[in-house]
């Protein structure tokens, strides 16, 4: 049975790679998901905004209060050196790439252009196989239009495409007024790979505090339904990669995605929820299914029910959407 | 070779070699010598090796008597060591001293030379410390600039390896030790050529050892001590030649030539002064101006004081002289004469009997002393002294440079002669603290040290605030060396960094005609010249100044620097003043920037290099109009309401003519009066609180956590809002307890520091816009007055009757009126909202000891005290003795106290008769135990004052005199962790333990803040302090823990921030218990590296860590049967990191040293799971039972952050 798949020109030996999520923060748990059967491994994101605040930050705070007054001028001991660019990223890409037999792909979470291009390289020299790019990006300003706001993401793009000779993916988000064509000028523009979809975390209330804090939540199966549908609609319309990401927790789900068109499913709350250990569970789960059902590769079964391989593409339109709304009965 | 020039201070010269020649260096901070700790700290931190290719060991100790300890010790067993010390620090080390120099043991001591205190304490400069050490047996050596500094390092420690006298290497604190100088610096190989390693073998071999071992410290008896100490002799009649032997070989290494007793001027000159020290520059500077106009005058700087070569000294002289002034720079009260005076004329007159007398004639001599505490000596004064002795019958024991109008010592000057060259230029900024002027002026000056062939000086003048201080940077530059070791009082360029310093200070007044003007304004140079005060626009005129302006503030903000308008101003210098070509000018800065910042990351340079670029577009040059048009004039310092003392001492000292001030204008004791903190209205907030009484909901914490008593609230009978001002706002009082009365939160305008501390803690938020709370900031300037007169009215509301409020709750507590207010701690400070709390809570019984630190600079540093009066004149008294005595001068206190209660009893009950049975039984047995016990007692104690006051007899009289004591006092002992944990735990200990009822004050900020933020024992394990540069490797130790050993001592630990409820009951628990209670006080401090206005944040998570658990441990439960120990915060239920990595202090070290960040983190949460367990333990099972090893990070949440 083949479980092998292509994602970003990279050869893997099964769909499943872990997303990025704290357990790429150490050698030791990156080492832990090989072992249980990951393909290959997204790292953690590097903000480029929290770099720079943190730089900004640390220089205030060792600096506030200084020279003015006689018995303290300063406050703390001057250190030779601060590690205060993305060097602890750097160099666990770098140890990584020494332990693991993996691929390891860097992610990325920026907001200008200096920066994304700056850090990629770092990224690209630590040995990292390919990028992920994490746009995380909330247009508040009524003044921006969507076309602008595509814009910035296809500029990202070029910048980096220009600087590096690693695969690059986009992460997305699925909030565009014309996701295909956004996937559309993003393949033309040269990326890699599309993952689909970013989930950005919203933010909650506390009524006691009257106060907005992050409050995360771990992904449900349910979040599933939205990549799936896309990535059926664009199997076969673009040449990147595609990766699914979001709500994907059993062997069912990750055969869905396959299904849908997708080269790889990306795995993160499951994980967190049941540890690295789970990824071979779902493997054998795979198998499992797979033998059942006669199926010899994941090649084999990729793509098969994407919008172009059913019977019924429109069942991933508008009226598919009717449809399922007929099913319930309004109680008045 | 060519040697480097380094631009340096002093402090960095003397630790620079110091670091080299050392094997061992123990260290302590005192101001101001504690950065040469700190470079030698750093530097073997970051792996610098001495000069035999070994890094120092460098140890931080208790105290200044520790350091000598170790110092000794190490010299004993053969390593090459030193210290670095002053004032008060050097007495501590004169034991020991004795004892280095009996045994003759190769060191030098590098001391920063600084006024011991006497009627007050000084941080400042004068030689009064090292006078102090004359008769230990060490050799004195004195350097006068920062040059000096570095070479008299090297020659004291070949001198002192050769010779076995060790040597006391001494220069004048701030004056040399802080100014920056551009310098040669030293080589590798100078030192090499100057260090015999043959004697250092020889220095090793003395040492002790179990494979040569010998006795050394034996103990001796009348028969033979006197002749063993006499053995020394040969040593010290040598060491002068082995000095100037190290002078001669110094000078054949390095070029510069050094003698015992150096002689300027000229050569048959009639007068001479003898001075060591700084001052010697400056005289060298008037001498050498003086001659060139047809003077004949000398001066002989004295290099080796002890020991005192008397007849080299004698031959230094011209032959010619006929007067001799001796200038110390100290005072010896009762003396026939300041030591160097002494010396001096002791040497004539035995060189004047001997056969050998070099002079035509015996010349007369006399002392004077100048300078004490880093007082200016100017060539003004120089002159004067030189004019006095060319009277017949000059002043002899004068003074110079004050105004001594009581014992008539002072002589005349002239105060407008200068020396000052046309090819120097001289620069003075006037900056704020926060704004980064020094930073930059530092900055220039190393630039043009190092650019330019300039010679450069820099030095730096702060006030005595914490918050919103004032800076002055006087800088010079030219093609001379520069020998002018006092302020700029005449410059050819002044920058004002602070348009609000217009209406404060006369910024112009050393402007010198022709000079240039740079000033920082919100105003652009068509609009400025109408918003000037009077006072500039008539000297722009007269002076012909030029006149600059830019708008920092708005360069600031838009390039991402904040208040900071360092880089701009700095920039603007260069463009104006054409010291460097405008184009290199802007390289080197950018340069600097990189170099000073780049290590901080990318960020800040480039935000630094916009400040750059974008200044040169901002800065304008003003066209001066010929006419004055300004009615602005300055506003009196301070109101004419104020006391006498305050507007004619006081309102002088604040304005900065301190220096103005005759001797009789002062207490003789030292003493001074309360509450005068009130009438320095300083401004100095952007932004103050300001009350929406329709949100409040009247639970009073912003009062509570104010630093500054500057949130005051009351609650009154609503008619005192008859005569109310217009915007004076109040509500009704919501409880129950004083139904029908009104209630108002009320801000100090003109005093609030805008830390916003108060609005942070508010817990009440508008319904309708959740931003806004029952307090919010605005900006101070447009309400101002508003709020001036709405604050003025306030305090003439009466304060509430005590024995009507709930003064163990956070509620009542805010009710009573602060007997500590207004003080120029921290914006933000943590310490003295516990300061404040106690003096509402026992203020006006109270009396202070107050350990030397940050409270005792805030609480008592002139002009003016926080520590106040009540409107029955009743408040805390208030004193500090010492940094390492502070417990057992309170314990002093309670002594008299308890003694003089117990002799008024036993006279109230001897003079019962003519008392009255029942006044002398209520007396007696009155129960003071809450505020109405106290007040029925006062009552009780002005009638018998009213009784006694007819009764003529001793014995009433001596009653009269103490009657007061039978009126409940409380003792409270005050002071920082450094005094607890470290310096002071002997004594600390010593007073716990000895069951007296004191209460004692820890406010724990876990750093020495005062000094600057060095580790003390109470340093958490992981945080990163001075002195501890690679993070603290110990845990934090557990002063509480020690002191519940003891099973009779009173023992909490609090957190205002966590439970203020929690920190009232343990403060009045405290005050309650009759024995010896100690109060440790989590106190967030600008030395966290934190968010000052989130302070009490920072506290609640050092709780919900588990790092600082809050307990009270109260023995008087234990004689009820009970478990004396009372646990009161929960179980962690955040990580250690979650609460550290809020914290620069702990932070930095990720970005330093990411490996040994986790390792002591990971050590750090194990200390604090090992403490509760321990906790939890004794809470359950009584103390010292540990019933529980779980650990509570089993409950803690997991990591599950995404990105």
């Amino acid at each position: 049975m083949d479980l092998s798949t292509t994602y970003l020109g990279l050869k893997l030996k099964n769909p499943i790679v872990p997303s990025a999520s704290p357990l790429s923060r150490t050698v030791d748990s990156m080492k832990r998901l090989e072992d249980a059967g990951a393909a290959a491994v997204v790292m953690y994101s590097l903000f480029e905004e929290q770099v720079a605040h943190e730089a900004t930050e640390l220089s205030h705070y060792l600096s506030y209060g200084t020279e003015s007054y006689a018995e303290a001028v300063t406050y703390f001991p001057e250190s030779e050196v601060y590690n205060l660019g993305p060097e602890e990223y750097v160099e666990l890409i770098h140890s990584a790439k020494q332990s693991l037999g993996i691929p390891v792909i860097g992610s990325l979470n920026g907001i200008s252009p200096g920066g994304w291009i700056n850090y990629a390289k770092r990224i690209e020299d630590a040995g990292a196989d390919a990028l992920e790019l994490n746009v995380y990006y909330i247009p508040t300003d009524p003044k921006l239009s969507g076309h602008d706001v595509e814009d910035r993401y296809l500029e990202v793009l070029h910048a980096v495409k220009r600087t590096l000779t690693i695969p690059v993916a986009m992460k997305l988000s699925p909030f565009f007024s014309s996701f295909a064509n956004m996937a559309h000028r993003l393949d033309s523009a040269g990326a890699d790979g599309l993952v689909m979809f970013n989930r950005f975390y919203q933010p909650d209330f506390d009524l006691d505090d009257l106060e907005v804090i992050p409050n995360v939540i771990l992904s449900t199966p349910h979040a599933m339904r939205l990549p799936l549908r896309w990535i059926a609609i664009l199997y076969g319309k673009v040449k990147a990669s595609l990766a699914a990401t979001s709500g994907i927790h059993t062997a069912e789900d990750v055969i869905k995605m396959l299904m849908a068109g997708a080269d790889v499913t990306m795995m993160c709350s499951a994980l967190l929820k049941h540890g690295p250990r789970y990824i071979t569970t779902v493997l054998t789960e795979i198998r499992q299914w797979m033998l059942e059902h006669e199926y010899l590769s994941v090649k084999q079964m990729k793509g098969s029910m994407s919008q172009r391989a059913v019977a019924d593409p429109a069942a991933f339109e508008r009226a598919n959407y009717m449809k399922a709304l007929n099913q319930y009965k309004i109680i008045v | 070779m060519k040697r480097r020039m380094v631009t340096i201070d002093g402090n960095e010269a003397a630790a620079y070699v110091a670091h080299k020649l050392n094997e061992v260096i123990a260290i302590y901070p005192i101001t101001p010598s504690s950065n040469m700790g700190e470079w030698a700290d750093e530097w073997s931190a970051q792996g610098k090796t001495n000069l035999w290719g070994t890094v120092p060991s460098v140890t931080e100790m208790q105290s200044e008597g520790g350091a000598a300890g170790a110092v000794h010790g190490a010299l004993q067993t053969g390593a090459l060591s030193t210290t670095f010390t002053a004032s008060q620090g050097l007495l501590l080390m004169i034991p020991n001293m004795f004892k280095i120099a009996g045994e003759l043991t190769s060191t030098v001591f590098h001391v920063s030379a600084r006024s011991v205190a006497s009627h007050a304490l000084s941080i400042f400069g004068d030689h009064s410390d090292v006078m102090a050490t004359r008769t230990t047996g060490f050799a004195m050596l004195a350097s006068n600039s920062v040059q000096e500094v570095m070479d008299f390092a090297l020659i004291a420690q070949a001198a002192t390896l050769k010779g076995r006298v060790p040597v006391l290497h001494f220069f004048d604190g701030f004056r040399t030790s802080h100014e920056v100088m551009k310098i040669e610096e030293l080589t590798d190989e100078d030192l090499h050529a100057m260090i015999d390693d043959d004697l250092i073998r020889r220095h090793r071999a003395r040492a002790l050892s179990p494979e040569h071992p010998v006795l050394r410290g034996s103990a001796q008896n009348p028969d033979v001590f006197f002749q063993a100490r006499e053995t020394v002799n040969p040593f010290y009649s040598e060491f002068p030649s082995v000095v100037q032997e190290m002078m001669d070989r110094f000078a054949a290494v390095v070029g510069r030539q050094y003698r015992l007793f150096n002689y300027f001027g000229s050569p048959e000159a009639e007068r001479v002064v003898v001075i060591m020290g700084s001052g010697a520059e400056a005289v060298q500077e008037t001498v050498e101006y003086l001659n060139a106009r047809g003077e004949n005058i000398g001066l002989l700087k004295v290099r080796l004081y002890r020991p005192f070569a008397g007849e080299l000294f004698v031959k230094a002289l011209p032959s010619t002289v006929k007067v001799i002034a001796v200038l110390d720079r100290t005072k010896e009260p009762g003396s026939p004469g300041e030591p160097l005076y002494v010396d001096v004329v002791t040497a004539l007159t035995e060189s004047y009997m001997s056969d050998d007398f070099p002079l035509k004639q015996l010349p007369k001599v006399v002392g004077g002393r100048y300078g004490l505490s880093s007082k200016e000596f100017t060539p003004a004064m120089i002159k004067g002294v030189y004019d006095e002795m060319k009277k017949l019958r000059p002043k002899n024991h004068f003074t110079v440079g004050i105004n001594d109008d009581v014992t008539h010592t002072s002589l005349e000057i002239d105060s407008a002669f200068t020396t000052e060259g046309d090819d120097v230029v001289c620069a003075i900024f006037f900056g704020l603290g926060a704004d980064g002027t020094v930073g930059a002026n530092k900055n220039s000056i190393k630039i043009i040290g190092e650019d330019t062939d300039y010679h450069a000086q820099g030095y730096f003048v702060y006030d005595s605030k914490k918050s919103g201080s004032t800076t002055t940077s006087h800088l010079r530059f030219g093609p001379r060396p520069i020998h002018s070791t006092y302020l700029v009082d005449k410059a050819n360029f002044v920058a004002c960094h602070q348009w609000f310093f217009l209406e404060k200070y006369d910024v112009l007044k050393y402007a010198v005609p022709g000079a240039t003007f740079l000033l920082n304004s919100f105003y652009g140079p068509e609009k400025v010249w109408d918003k000037l005060p009077r006072h500039i626009q008539q000297q722009l005129i007269e002076k012909k100044i030029k006149f600059f302006v830019i708008d920092g503030y708005k360069v600031a903000t838009e390039s991402g620097m904040g208040a900071r308008v360092n880089t701009i101003m700095q920039t603007c210098f260069f463009a104006i003043s054409g010291v460097l070509p405008r184009d290199q000018a802007i390289e080197a800065i950018k340069n600097s920037i990189e170099k000073t910042y780049g290590k901080k990351g990318e960020q800040v340079v480039r935000q630094n290099f916009a400040a750059v670029d974008q200044t040169l577009a901002n800065l304008f040059e003003v066209k001066v109009p010929d006419k004055v048009s300004s009615t602005m004039e300055m506003p009196p310092v301070v109101s004419e309401k104020a006391p006498d003392f305050v507007k004619e001492v006081t309102a002088k000292i604040i304005a900065g003519f301190g220096d103005t001030l005759p001797v009789s204008a002062f207490p003789n004791d030292g003493t001074f009066p309360l509450g005068t903190a009130q009438w320095e209205k300083r401004n100095i907030a952007l932004e103050i609180p300001v009350w929406d009484e329709s949100i409040c909901i009247q639970c009073n914490k912003c009062a509570l956590v104010c630093p500054h008593a500057t949130i005051r609230i009351k609650v009154y009978d609503a008619k005192e809002l008859s005569n109310a001002p217009a915007t004076f706002k109040s509500m009704d009082y919501r409880g129950p307890e004083y139904k029908g009365m009104k209630y108002t939160v009320q801000v100090a305008p003109e005093d609030c520091t805008g830390c916003g501390i108060c609005v942070d803690i508010c817990p009440a938020k508008n319904k309708s816009e959740t931003k806004l709370k029952a307090i919010n900031m605005r900006p101070q300037p447009p309400i101002r007055e508003q709020e001036r007169v709405n604050y003025d009215f306030f305090l003439k509301i009466p304060e509430i009757d005590r024995r009507l409020v709930r003064v163990e709750t956070v509620k009542g507590s805010q009710f009573l009126q602060p007997l500590f207010e207004y003080s120029g701690a921290c914006s933000g400070c943590g310490e003295t909202p516990y300061v404040k709390l106690a003096t509402q809570l026992f203020g006006d019984r109270m009396v202070v000891a107050n350990a030397t630190g940050c409270s005792s600079i805030y609480g008592g540093n002139l002009p003016t005290t926080p520590w106040a009066t009540n409107t029955d004149g009743r408040g805390p008294a208030w004193s500090n003795s010492l940094f390492e005595d502070n417990a057992e001068f309170g314990l002093g206190m309670r002594l008299t106290i308890d003694k003089h209660t117990e002799m008024a009893r036993e006279l109230v009950h001897s003079l019962r008769i003519s008392i009255g049975d029942t006044l002398v039984r209520e007396i007696l047995e009155a129960d003071q135990s809450d505020e109405a016990g106290i007040y029925d007692q006062r009552k009780r104690v002005e009638e018998l004052k009213r009784i006694l006051h007819g009764v003529d007899t001793p014995e009433a009289k001596n009653l009269l005199s103490l009657a007061d004591n039978l009126v409940k006092k409380s003792v409270w002992i005050m002071g920082g962790d450094g005094w607890a944990y470290d310096i002071g735990f002997g004594g600390l200990d010593h007073v716990i333990a000895s069951g007296r009822n004191v209460n004692i004050l820890v406010l724990d900020t876990e750093v020495y803040s005062n000094t600057g933020g060095q580790m003390s024992k109470s340093t958490p394990r992981s945080a990163v302090a001075k002195f501890a540069a690679g993070g603290k490797p110990q845990a934090k130790k557990d002063l509480g823990l020690i002191a519940m050993t003891y099973g009779n001592v009173y023992v909490a630990q609090v957190a205002m921030g966590y439970n203020d409820t929690q920190t009232i009951r343990a403060f009045m628990e405290a005050e309650a218990y009759e024995g010896p209670s100690l109060i440790i006080a989590y106190s967030h401090c600008i030395a966290h590296g934190i968010n000052m206005t989130k302070g009490m944040s920072n506290q609640k998570a050092a709780v919900e860590s588990g790092h600082w658990p809050l307990y009270r441990y109260n023995p008087a439960f234990t004689a009820e049967g009970k478990n004396p120990f009372k646990l009161d915060s929960k179980t962690p239920k955040i990580r250690f990191e979650e609460y550290a990595y809020m914290e620069a202090r702990y932070k930095m070290l990720t970005k330093s040293n990411p490996e040994e960040a986790k390792r002591l983190l990971a050590l750090a949460q194990e200390d604090v799971i090992k403490r509760w367990a321990l906790f939890e333990g004794m809470a359950a099972n009584g103390h010292g039972a540990s019933s529980k090893t779980a650990s509570p990070v089993a409950a803690m949440p997991v990591e599950t952050s995404e990105n």
